[in-house]
């Protein structure tokens, strides 16, 4: 086996640019130099033009209008402008959110700022799977409740909500629904209309396409959604996000969809047979060893598994061919571990043991050889490394031991 | 983050991992942390009854690379001390010698807690009355 290869699974985090969508925005960088805001001479009308096209190739993947995207930097501006924006757009309506307690920080934190802009915020608590409860969802709902914001697939875990039947709640109680589809799309079928989402934030850089480009989907009709502006300037994106737009990201970004739209389910498919092989054959070499999170709702190329009386980032550190992720504290400056798993009532010790495998699109079977490999020793070293791994083979009850917490 | 060369030395080749017979009299042990938290160390001395030298150490933890590097050298400083030159190592000195970034200092706290833990066990086994 190639022992000097080096793997590439951490997927969730960012996805390597697609060499093809590299292909495509190299001419707007140089070439074609105009800014598409400029409305009269041909250098701005063929960058107008290009963002145009890249518009609809984002439309068609998410069947939405294109008038209905708004380019952005990322999934964080676009979370921020959907939360903030709806929050000050309809203050007339009411002040209430409500949330989920596993979104991303950039969903959490700006609910933070809006409490403190004097808005209401409701952090649901998820089942033990990461899934909403809807029926405590609906009852969450009240007179004063103007959005449900709830992402589409966790980054975690990559369980995916309801969305349906989420939208079905939004709708009979006449709210909008907001969602943060960061992990989703471009991956799996994300088509807000049918599903009954009004906003819907995602990203080039998590489908193969560009860091620094993201986009919003504001539904135009039925009903007609509007957001507050978060930041002053030019009035771009129909006065909804000023800011020159960045043409070559935002090229990127649109032939990323145009190739998702195409290889996704192929791609889907390949990767949750190579998910699956890679958790049954850990699940055969190691004992104590856990999936966390809802296997049958989940993304097809992602796996957050938990190698009890095993620390994730020590874990990690035996690694030294593959890059995956940990919901370990000791990965985080706060020293707390992944609030994620922790609401899923995982438990401090499995959520410290945790590590997350996302697969992507240029993976090989070789590489989840490897990985294998590489887990099942490192798991060993660190269990014989491991003093609770010693107690529990004793038949220690860890629960009954005295421990000095600090 | 990137770990410092000693770190990931002793991580990687980890000195004096194992267990002693934590029943025997010459045995001290020392047990600090929680799972909960992230970091088990378990750090144990064997003294020579005559000279009063700790002639072994061994350690196990369950813990993040610092923590395991902390615990590691900890056993190496250890051998050949006498029990109150042991119980002088200061947890500053493991984050100078391993160049612990600040978010790691508590794992040289809690590799200190352990050699006192150790020397506490050991004292309390061979009280003379």
């Amino acid at each position: 086996m190639n022992n000097t290869k080096l793997i590439y699974l951490d997927n969730n985090s960012t996805t390597p640019t697609d060499p093809r969508v590299v292909e495509a925005m190299l001419p707007y960088f140089h070439n074609v130099p105009g800014n598409a805001a400029s409305r009269n001479h041909p250098f701005g009308w063929a960058a107008e033009e290009a963002v145009d096209y890249a518009r609809e190739q984002i439309a068609s993947l998410i069947d939405v209008d294109s008038k209905e995207i708004i380019f952005t930097s990322g999934a964080t501006e676009s979370d921020n402008l959907a939360l903030k924006g709806v929050y000050e757009m309809y203050a007339r309506k009411g002040n209430h959110i409500i949330t989920l307690k596993t979104e991303h920080k950039a969903v959490l934190d700006s609910c933070k700022k809006i409490e403190k802009m004097g808005g209401e915020v409701t952090y649901l608590d998820v089942q033990r799977d990461g899934l909403v409860d809807l029926k405590e969802l609906e009852a969450a709902i009240k007179d004063t409740t103007i959005l449900v914001s709830i992402m589409w697939a966790n980054n975690e875990t990559g369980v995916i909500q309801p969305m349906k039947e989420i939208g079905e709640i939004c709708e009979k109680h006449g709210v909008l629904f907001m969602s943060d589809a960061t992990q989703a799309v471009g991956k799996i079928k994300t088509h807000p209309k049918e599903v009954g989402v009004h906003l819907m934030a995602f990203t080039g850089h998590k489908m193969y396409g560009p860091k620094g480009v993201g986009a919003l989907f504001v539904n135009r009709k039925n009903p007609r959604v509007k957001v507050t502006a978060q930041q002053d300037g030019g009035g771009h994106e129909r006065g909804m996000r000023s800011g020159t737009l960045n043409v070559p990201g935002i090229v990127g970004m649109g032939k990323a969809a145009e190739i998702a739209l195409k290889e996704m389910a192929t791609d889907a498919e390949r990767l949750s047979k190579l998910r699956n092989r890679l958790e049954k054959t850990l699940s055969e070499n190691l004992e104590e060893v856990y999936i966390n999170g809802n296997v049958d709702h989940r993304m097809p190329h992602v796996t957050n598994v938990s190698f009890k009386h095993v620390e994730g980032e020590g874990l990690m550190m035996t690694f030294s061919q593959i890059g995956v992720s940990s919901g370990s504290a000791c990965t985080s400056a706060s020293l707390e571990p992944s609030y994620v798993l922790m609401a899923l009532g995982l438990g401090d010790d499995l959520a410290h043991s945790s590590i997350r495998f996302s697969l992507g699109k240029f993976n090989t079977d070789e590489d989840i050889d490897i990985a294998i490999q590489q887990v099942t020793e490192g798991v060993n070293h660190m269990r014989n490394l491991s003093p609770i791994w010693e107690m529990y083979k004793e038949g220690v009850d860890l629960e009954s031991v005295v421990w000095t917490e600090h | 983050m990137a770990y410092s060369e000693k770190v990931l030395d002793h991580f990687k080749n980890p000195k004096n991992v194992g267990t002693l017979d934590k029943a025997s009299k010459n045995v001290g042990t020392g047990l600090v942390g929680a799972p909960e938290c992230g970091d088990v160390m378990r750090l144990q001395i064997q003294v020579n009854e005559v000279s009063g030298i700790i002639e072994d150490a061994k350690f196990k933890t369950f813990g993040c690379g610092s923590a395991i590097a902390s615990s590691s050298l900890a056993t190496e400083w250890l051998k050949g001390k006498s029990i109150d030159e042991a119980g002088s190592i200061d947890n500053m000195d493991i984050v100078e010698e391993l160049a612990l970034p600040p978010v790691k200092i508590h794992c040289s706290v809690l590799a200190e807690d352990a050699i006192k833990g150790a020397i506490e066990d050991y004292k309390t086994k061979n009280k003379t009355v």
